[in-house]
């Protein structure tokens, strides 16, 4: 029982980051924390990944000339390579839209954005009844 | 030569704007940018209907990327299903792309215009991407690379209105926590068949039956789908991301994103999985069907108090969803059919209703609300008269496009036994009457505060003019819809149903 349950390691930290990073995602209310959750949560994938493309007692896929060789599976070493690519540029993307969030608002926490946004937005629906604009000819 | 070329159409559609956004983006001049990006649009257009052509010769095209065969290697798939949305994607990218020319250096700074159109490019093509490829990892990348594109162009909005930003932010978590999902699903379904090639998965997920991995990474993969499709409790990023994208923008991906996401879920659901397998059965009736009912409510509850007018239309959009996804869940081959009509017509409708309001804000140069609506109906006719057909269609009213998909979801419904479905449908196109009318009423009946005169540009109005055209045109003769979307359903879930 315990042999197996430990056996299977990987998939236990794998499950950990996953839950980790998720919760960052949901219960943070930081955008900058949300995206620590979101790369977290990303490279629990990435670790699932190479774990499916282990073998025990599996080599490199590297051609050899023994006949008995077991080979590990590369096919998931690339598609995490791809994914990383992915993971990075949502990383980018995400911090540079923070960026611009604090120089726009002067801060990144949730409450105080959504509170000044629904200021802006009970504005719009007032100002615009006083209908004051310059129409283009 | 032709023959290299319709031999390799399946790549060419997807090359086309993906390889041209890497040139716009080097392009400084903003006339030429936009001209480029016509051209590919509308090139990726011609090479959609020649596909069409070839589909209905040969019914399936496989073509294998850089000659590696199959299973191994990435294919790309058109067939009666695939070629639906390929349609779709491409006719209405052509017509915003038109309508972009007026809208975008109004809204964006000139320094920064050729770069959106190269995002522009790049969701288009991932869009496309996503519905021809048949590998499943491969669609991840697609899903990613049409998201972030997105993302991106939601977040140019921001040089009209700061809460852009916070739209694009909410949109790339959301969606990326999306995807991650469905990576997680095609990993843990790769670790227990060892293929990742749609065709070959739907063979040996055959004999898998009950295995607890497959459960799993069918929920994940359908869950993260969901989310990308806005499917009524992930629903959240969608209006605030279409209310405050840049106008041209928001047409598009009003217009398409969701839609193929959907087609994808369709796919999930009906041909990787078996449609007869208890788990895509209970799947349908136990989940996606009451999302969906609750989807159709909400999203026209939402909008009938909604007063700022995109985001209204956004909440709609979350409703019309509902109605797709529930065609589906009723899973029969009359219903998914009228999934898929829905979803085209769907795609006609709310891109001309966008069309309408953004460019009407853009005469006003404010955000469009309920109350600064007033009166506008009569300095602008053309655009008016447009809105009231694309409304009409929204509600599904006889001559347009609307009512052949209305009528056939709930003919299909009636005979799946469900009349009672068939009766909430009803009642929610009822509701969306009440949201509809408050428009127009605004625009036509009410008296303008000012004397307005407004010189409506006929770059504007002209593909507004296309869509309204379409939907009346595919509402008096549906038969190229109707035709399509049951050969799709046909395919998808076999003879047997």
């Amino acid at each position: 029982m315990i042999s197996s349950t430990i056996g299977i390691w990987n998939y236990w930290i794998v499950f950990l980051l996953m839950m980790i990073g998720l919760f960052l995602v949901i219960g943070r209310k930081n955008f900058l924390k949300k995206i620590v959750g979101l790369t977290i949560f990303q490279t629990s994938v990435f670790l699932l990944y190479i774990t499916f493309g282990k073998i025990k007692g599996g080599t490199p896929p590297i051609l050899n000339n023994a006949i008995d060789t077991v080979y590990s599976n590369p096919l998931p070493h690339v598609l995490i390579l791809t994914a990383i690519v992915v993971g990075v540029a949502t990383t980018a993307l995400g911090l540079s839209l923070v960026l611009r969030i604090n120089s726009e608002y002067g801060s990144i926490e949730e409450d105080e954005i959504s509170a000044q946004d629904l200021v802006d937005y009970h504005d719009q629906i007032e100002t615009s009844k006083k209908i004051d604009t310059k129409f283009i000819q | 030569m032709t023959d290299i070329l319709i031999k390799n159409l399946p790549i060419l559609v997807v090359l086309c704007p993906l390889m041209m956004s890497l040139i716009v983006v080097l392009i400084p001049n903003i006339f030429l940018s936009w001209l480029l990006t016509f051209a590919s649009t509308f090139v990726a257009f011609i090479f959609s209907i020649l596909l069409y052509q070839e589909v209905q010769i040969h019914s399936t095209i496989s073509y294998a990327l850089g000659n590696w065969a199959p299973p191994l290697g990435i294919e790309y798939v058109i067939d009666k299903v695939s070629i639906f949305p390929i349609i779709i994607i491409t006719l209405i990218g052509f017509l915003t792309t038109i309508f972009s020319s007026k809208m975008m250096p109004d809204e964006i700074n000139e320094t920064s215009i050729s770069k959106v159109y190269s995002l522009w490019l790049l969701a288009i093509a991932g869009l496309i991407g996503l519905v021809t490829t048949g590998d499943a990892f491969n669609l991840f990348v697609f899903l990613e690379i049409s998201s972030l594109a997105s993302v991106a162009l939601v977040a140019m909005g921001a040089q009209k209105d700061k809460q852009a930003l916070v739209a694009a932010y909410n949109y790339l978590i959301i969606g990326a926590v999306g995807a991650t999902l469905y990576v997680i699903g095609v990993g843990l379904l790769y670790g227990i068949t060892g293929t990742l090639n749609m065709a070959d998965l739907s063979e040996r997920v055959v004999d898998l039956k009950n295995n607890k991995a497959l459960i799993a990474g069918f929920g994940f993969m359908i869950v993260g789908i969901m989310v990308k499709a806005a499917v009524f409790p992930m629903h959240i990023w969608l209006p605030r991301a279409y209310a405050y994208a840049p106008s041209a923008v928001s047409v598009l991906l009003a217009a398409t994103a969701t839609k193929a996401s959907l087609y994808i879920l369709a796919r999930i659901l009906f041909s990787v999985f078996d449609i007869a397998d208890n788990l895509i059965i209970n799947t349908l009736s136990y989940i996606i069907l009451p999302l969906s009912i609750i989807a159709m409510f909400a999203g026209t509850i939402m909008a009938v108090y909604e007063k700022d007018i995109k985001r209204l239309l956004a909440h709609s959009s979350v409703a019309q969803i509902g109605y797709i996804t529930l065609a589906f869940a009723i899973g029969t081959k009359a219903s998914v059919a009228a999934g898929f009509i829905h979803m085209f017509n769907h795609a006609l409708i709310k891109g001309a209703l966008f069309m309408a309001i953004t460019s009407i804000s853009f005469y006003i140069q404010k955000r469009v609300t309920l109350s600064n609506l007033s009166g506008l109906g009569r300095a602008m006719p053309i655009t008016f008269f447009c809105f009231v057909i694309c409304s009409l269609s929204l509600a599904g009213l006889p001559l347009t496009a609307g009512f052949i998909s209305k009528l056939y979801l709930i003919k299909a419904s009636i005979s799946a036994d469900g009349l009672w479905i068939a009766i909430l449908i009803l009642f929610s196109s009822a509701l969306s009457v009440i949201y509809l009318w408050k428009m127009i009423e605004a625009l036509w009946l009410q008296q303008p505060r000012k004397e307005i005169i407004i010189k409506e540009n006929p770059t504007i109005y002209i593909s507004l003019l296309i869509i309204t055209f379409l939907n009346i045109y595919f509402g008096l003769d549906a038969s190229f819809v109707v035709d399509s979307s049951t050969e799709a359903a046909e395919k998808l879930v076999g003879v047997s149903k």
